[in-house]
């Protein structure tokens, strides 16, 4: 017997050993990738600019009080929750409706998938100039449509009150016929027994939509929401083209801040702090998502 | 047995989809708690037949009538009848409990008349104890159970069943033959019931209604089908083992019934091993089955193979020479070309015909 429950106790202490060497790969891939770079932001965060008159020294915190009274700060931070805000459920509800739609019976079903799914093929640079042409001012496509009800020229990317709002069609615009597809490929797996079985029993459309189509879309949704929240902070390649996060800072979204404080003006240790900020917010919001959301939705 | 009003009618009802056909002209009558069961080979139209019934296609000629209301025109929910799926079609996200109700809640029920209809659905299913759980976490069986529970619970007169046995196995879908029947007589429902299964449509159906290439072949009592098919083909679709079909021309005269070309169908029960000085047909024996009360034995003749069921244990074996034989009373005649019943010499006219019950 007791040489039995030692076999035993080798075996499984053999196997907490295979366990570990199989994990070290990706420990070691993430400690380089991941874990290193957050840590040594972190570590920058905490010195001061250098000059050539002053070089960096330790300041602890004051990076991160210096921007909570930034003004500047504030405002891009508001842009950027208006932009999630809005981008987020927008470029969702949209590709659950086109999607709704293009798994419908409808004629030319592939041109109208096709045609949806375009935009997510382009790449950002490549769509962002093309809206430039639809918002320049008189000539484009918008104020040529605007044009024929009487309103006059607008620049829509120039003037503070417009700009964000062009930002934010851009990025719905480009969002949303890629989030369609994976809204596509889940309706294609639910069965259509399940309609059925509903509309006997007395499901009208929205009924059906509502107890058994979105329930069932959750996984989707969870996924598309976390794609589109980490898209609303990384994606930025579009005000490069089209604002520069300007007039004024209307437009400037946190990543671009980060961006031309590292390489507009050499404050590689505000970056740094504002990245750490970043980094918090995310995990906070990662968290919430995986463990709240997670626990109502049912994985088939 | 059943009350003579029709509950449901189908005139001339016609379905395709391009070129593709469905149902190709059915008159049907059901009468109120009759169990009938449509079957057929695969993708003769008995789904489509049970889907245009339900209001889930819509013929593209004919009329649907439910209990005297033309309902053609009707969407599924104003038919008053439920559905079982081949697949179940449960609501994987919804617990059994609330996969059983959702019809009452979707139709505004109160609470208190939902729990108490739950409850006796549950109690008549054998689902008891399993109203929390997810359809992931049941057998299969019990979630055929949920989705016979969803379909009495609203307490509809017609239940409509396409294939539901078709995903258990063998031992488990004979329980649940019966138990389906018996449930169906408990609540006297008129039950729909589609199967490709001929022992399943001959062990449950009032009536059986045999369809083939979207039309219907012959319908009437399983007895009916089995003592008189309308035609070879029905005579080979219902019995198992399947009738021997043989071609007239090659049988010796005595055993021709004076047909030059036709065939001739013996129930594998009927025939025999011929005594001495009687008129036989020669025949090979390729495989002998003992199944404990008869024999299968499976023979080749210069009319082709055929299977006898000889009571006991007869004193064959594989590869020995037979004279193999069947009483006049015993055969069935068809003709050649279009397969259709040659009335019987004793007398009988073919079911097709008969417009009225059985007279035994
Ligand atoms: N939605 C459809 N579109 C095109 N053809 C169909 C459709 N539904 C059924 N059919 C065709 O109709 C015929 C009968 O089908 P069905 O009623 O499902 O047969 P079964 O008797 O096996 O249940 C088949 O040939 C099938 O291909
Ligand atoms: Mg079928």
């Amino acid at each position: 017997m007791t040489d039995t429950s030692q076999l035993h106790r080798i075996e499984s202490r053999r196997l907490a050993l295979y366990g570990s060497l199989l994990v070290l790969p990706s420990v070691f891939m993430l400690s380089l990738f991941a874990f290193w770079p957050t840590l040594a932001t972190l570590w920058a965060s905490l010195f001061s600019k250098g000059t050539s008159r002053r070089p960096s020294s330790f300041i602890g915190l004051d990076n991160y009080e210096s921007l909570f009274a930034n003004p500047d700060f504030w405002q891009v931070v508001g842009n950027n929750l208006i932009y999630a805000g809005v981008t987020i459920p927008v470029s969702i509800a949209l590709a659950l409706g086109m999607a709704l739609w293009a798994n419908a019976r409808i004629p030319a079903r592939a041109m109208v998938r096709i045609a949806y799914f375009t935009p997510a093929m382009l790449p950002m640079v490549a769509a962002a100039n093309l809206w430039l042409f639809f918002y320049t001012p008189d000539i484009g496509v918008l104020d040529r449509l605007f044009g024929l009800v009487g309103i006059g020229g607008t620049n829509w990317l120039g003037q503070p009150e417009t700009a964000l709002a062009s930002v934010i069609v851009v990025t719905i615009w480009k969002e949303a016929g890629f989030f369609m597809i994976f809204y596509l490929a889940a309706l294609q797996t639910i069965p259509p027994d399940l309609k059925e079985a509903a509309l006997i029993e007395g499901a009208g459309r929205w009924t059906y939509f509502r107890r058994i189509l979105l329930p069932l879309l959750m996984p989707t949704t969870l996924f598309v929401m976390v794609n589109a929240m980490i898209n609303s902070v990384k994606l930025i390649d579009h005000l490069f083209i089209l604002t520069k996060g300007g007039p004024n800072n209307a437009s400037k979204l946190i990543l671009y801040w980060i961006w031309e404080n590292a390489f507009s003006y050499f404050d590689r240790p505000m970056a740094a702090a504002l990245t750490v900020l970043v980094l918090i917010v995310l995990g906070i919001v990662a968290l919430i998502q995986f463990a709240v959301l997670e626990r109502r939705i049912h994985y088939r | 047995m059943t009350s003579p009003a029709p509950f449901i009618v189908l005139t001339g009802i016609t379905k395709s989809w391009g070129d593709s056909q469905g149902v190709a002209g059915i008159d049907l009558t059901i009468a109120r708690g009759d169990f009938v069961v449509l079957l057929g080979p695969s993708g003769c139209g008995k789904s489509t037949t049970l889907r245009l019934i339900a209001g889930l296609e819509t013929p593209n000629t004919g009329r649907v009538l439910i209990d005297g209301k033309d309902v053609t025109a009707l969407p599924p929910a104003h038919r008053g009848l439920s559905m079982v799926f081949q697949s179940y079609a449960l609501f994987p996200h919804l617990s059994v409990a609330e996969n059983i109700i959702f019809g009452l809640r979707v139709r505004g029920l109160p609470k208190a008349e939902r729990s108490e209809r739950l409850e006796k659905a549950l109690s008549l299913t054998g689902l008891k104890g399993y109203e929390d759980r997810k359809p992931s976490a049941l057998s299969g069986g019990q979630r055929q159970r949920v989705a016979l529970a969803r379909a009495i619970v609203a307490g509809h007169p017609l239940c409509l069943m396409d294939e539901p046995l078709s995903n258990l196995d063998a031992k488990l879908r004979h329980e649940v033959r019966q138990e389906i029947r018996q449930l169906q007589q408990e609540l006297g429902m008129t039950v729909v019931y589609v199967t490709h299964d001929q022992t399943e449509a001959m062990g449950m159906a009032d009536r059986i209604v045999l369809m083939k290439n979207g039309l219907i072949e012959q319908q009437g009592p399983p007895e009916d089908l089995y003592e008189q098919p309308a035609t070879a083909f029905a005579a080979s679709f219902v019995g198992s083992p399947p009738m021997a079909l043989l071609p007239a021309g090659k049988l010796p005269p005595a055993l021709s019934a004076g047909l030059a070309d036709g065939l001739i169908g013996v129930r594998p029960e009927a025939l025999r091993l011929a005594g001495a000085g009687e008129a036989g047909l020669p025949a090979r024996v390729t495989g002998v089955e003992f199944l404990g009360g008869e024999t299968l034995v499976y023979l080749d003749s210069a009319a082709g193979a055929l299977i006898a069921k000889l009571p006991g244990r007869p004193a064959v074996v594989r590869g020995s020479d037979v004279q193999i034989t069947w009483s006049a009373s015993d055969r069935h005649l068809f003709e050649a070309a279009s397969g259709k019943r040659i009335s019987n010499p004793a007398g009988l006219s073919a079911p097709a015909e008969r417009k009225t019950g059985r007279m035994v």
